[in-house]
């Protein structure tokens, strides 16, 4: 089959590689049909990530026809079209018994402070990812489910990950109605944020980046108040005065570990390794929430330390919450959603790059290029 | 006398727009306004139907030596199979799982050096076969002429303009270092055949 693979930090290409085989008993292959990059799979690519493997396939959002079934696989059947949450996860352990599928003890034994994740470094589990022809998907019973009849299939890529992830960033900030709420980031995820706030009652959606065509988007698409960090020069004071000195009620960091804003920080994390990547963004998110307020971080952040300014959350008595998002617990409400027009994920999509491009595909994402804000990867397999 | 700021007293802020306003101008607006009727709430739901029908899933065979953190009990039943360690980079991945507990910063400073080996590892490895590494497609770099690299860079107040100059250095400039070294060496071992002609 062909696969993207890694080749080292800012380098990938499509290489042949043999068709996964079921590893394990609820083992399903699918066949991918449709994936996506996600900013988190930038992360990766800038080498950010520790054990990130040469040689490894990416790809987390990916949607897909059942290929093959493993034995004890009772729900799915060869031919099913499905859509498979960035998940792995078992079902059974503490964790998942509880609903926290996204920290699933039983399928990553590289770590124990992170479940799995699909062609996500060695750090969560050591699968390979939907940036290919077929792709493993254990758990086939757990997981995966059946894209509904009346669901685009872009849609459904992009509630394997962005969408849902979005939604709980927004629900991490226990949003009560009339809240003043800010994103920092509007990629995706942040896109998503925004948008979702509303439906849970927001007074005011304010976003924050730095990329006037992501700005754009997070007017029309999440009807959002807007903020160029680079026109001001300290964007906390400037966010203080917005909210008539108070902070805001929330605030969502959708930005993670790479985040601009800081040169130095950016500079010493980002490109030094020096710090786990640059965490401004929870920084400015720390600082631009109000007393007593809530931060809500899904922006995606490894390992290793950074100099957050934990002191500031502590004295403001702040609620910080955060997890990677248990998608398969947020799908029944985002599919009610999709279906009432209430969300329509796919909006968001800029590029439709084949396989045979994944290079391109990432450098365009990775550098902002052709106003990219949601590269989908269309399957040569399809 | 200015009028005195919102959180210099009690008072809660005034709403910009009221719920009917905001319900006109959102499609959706306020549909999931009850923190309680949200998914994945509460966080925590035992006995959830989650569709798993084992107890403890059947293990999945260890075909490898399969490296693990040790803080875990034992190797989970289910893991992935991709890139198993090798070489230099593979000892340094091992040595790092063996000894230190993901609360060790060696633990992590380790895997991210073994990284860069493993790279390395792999630049040189491909000139011996018949796909050797090429920086130039596999960084997609020529997508700079058909993604309109200038414009999308220039005239946009981005922050990363500030930075983005030195992804060539960093990914470019090793490469540069050793076709320099290359040829050194080549120029070397000829006068080095010279001399002993």
């Amino acid at each position: 089959m062909r696969a993207m693979v890694y080749r080292g930090p800012y380098k990938v290409r499509v290489e042949e590689k043999d068709i996964p085989r079921i590893e394990h008993p609820n083992d399903a292959v699918v066949r991918v049909t449709t994936g996506a990059i996600c900013g988190s799979d930038l992360h990766l690519y800038h080498g950010m990530m520790p054990d990130t493997r040469v040689g490894m396939t990416f790809g987390h959002e990916f949607v897909g026809v059942v290929h093959e079934v493993g034995p004890s696989v009772q729900n799915l059947a060869v031919g099913d079209r499905v859509m498979v949450p960035f998940n792995v996860y078992c079902g059974s352990c503490y964790f998942c018994s509880r609903g926290l599928y996204s920290n699933c003890h039983n399928v990553n034994p590289n770590a124990t402070a992170v479940g799995g994740i699909y062609g996500y470094s060695h750090t969560c589990g050591g699968y390979d990812g939907g940036q290919a022809e077929f792709v493993r998907v254990p758990f086939a019973d757990v997981g995966p489910a059946k894209i509904p009849d009346w669901m685009d299939e872009e849609d459904a890529v992009l509630l394997t990950d962005a969408l849902p992830t979005g939604y709980f960033g927004a629900q991490l900030g226990d949003i009560v109605e009339g809240d003043t709420v800010v994103v920092f980031g509007a990629g995706p995820v942040g896109l998503f944020a925004a948008k979702s706030a509303w439906l849970m009652g927001a007074g005011r959606v304010i976003v924050i980046d730095h990329l006037e065509y992501r700005l754009e988007k997070a007017r029309s698409f999440a009807h959002a108040e807007t903020y160029n960090f680079v026109e001001y020069d300290d964007i906390v004071v400037h966010l203080k005065k917005a909210t008539d000195y108070l902070g805001a009620d929330v605030v969502i960091d959708a930005v993670g570990a790479e985040a601009d804003g800081n040169f130095l920080q950016h500079v010493t994390g980002t490109k030094l390794k020096l710090q786990g990547g640059s965490p401004i963004a929870l920084n400015w998110a720390i600082d631009s929430v109000r007393k007593g307020g809530t931060v809500s971080v899904v922006g995606a952040y490894g390992p290793i330390f950074s100099a957050v300014k934990f002191g500031d959350a502590v004295n403001k008595g702040l609620t910080l919450r955060m997890n990677q998002c248990p998608v398969k617990r947020q799908w029944p409400r985002l599919f009610e959603h999709v279906r009432n027009g209430y969300l329509k994920p796919s909006d968001i999509v800029t590029h439709r790059i084949p396989l045979e491009h994944i290079s391109e595909g990432y450098h365009i994402f990775s550098a902002k290029l052709d106003d990219c804000i949601k590269p989908l990867i269309v399957s040569t397999a399809a | 006398m200015a009028e005195i700021p919102t959180p210099y007293t009690a008072g809660k802020p005034a709403l910009k727009e009221s719920a009917e306003q905001l319900r006109d101008r959102i499609p959706g607006w306020g549909v999931d306004l009850d923190p309680a009727d949200r998914p994945s709430f509460p966080r925590e739901q035992p006995g959830i139907q989650t569709g798993a029908h084992w107890d403890f899933p059947e293990r999945q065979p260890e075909e490898w030596p399969r490296e693990r953190s040790i803080e875990h009990a034992f190797l989970t039943p289910v893991f992935g199979t991709s890139t198993p360690p090798a070489g230099l980079s593979g000892a340094i991945r091992k040595y790092a799982y063996a000894r230190f507990s993901e609360g060790r910063a060696a633990h992590w400073l380790l895997l991210i050096a073994a990284d860069r080996v493993d790279a390395w590892e792999h630049h040189l490895g491909s000139f011996a076969t018949l796909r050797p590494d090429n920086p130039v497609t596999e960084t997609g770099v020529l997508s700079e002429f058909s993604g309109h690299g200038v414009r999308s860079r220039f005239g946009q107040k981005r922050a990363d303009v500030n930075h983005q100059w030195m992804d060539p250095l960093i990914v470019g400039g090793p490469w540069v270092l050793a076709g320099l070294g290359a040829v050194a060496a080549v120029r070397g071992l000829r006068r080095a055949a010279g001399a002993r002609r």
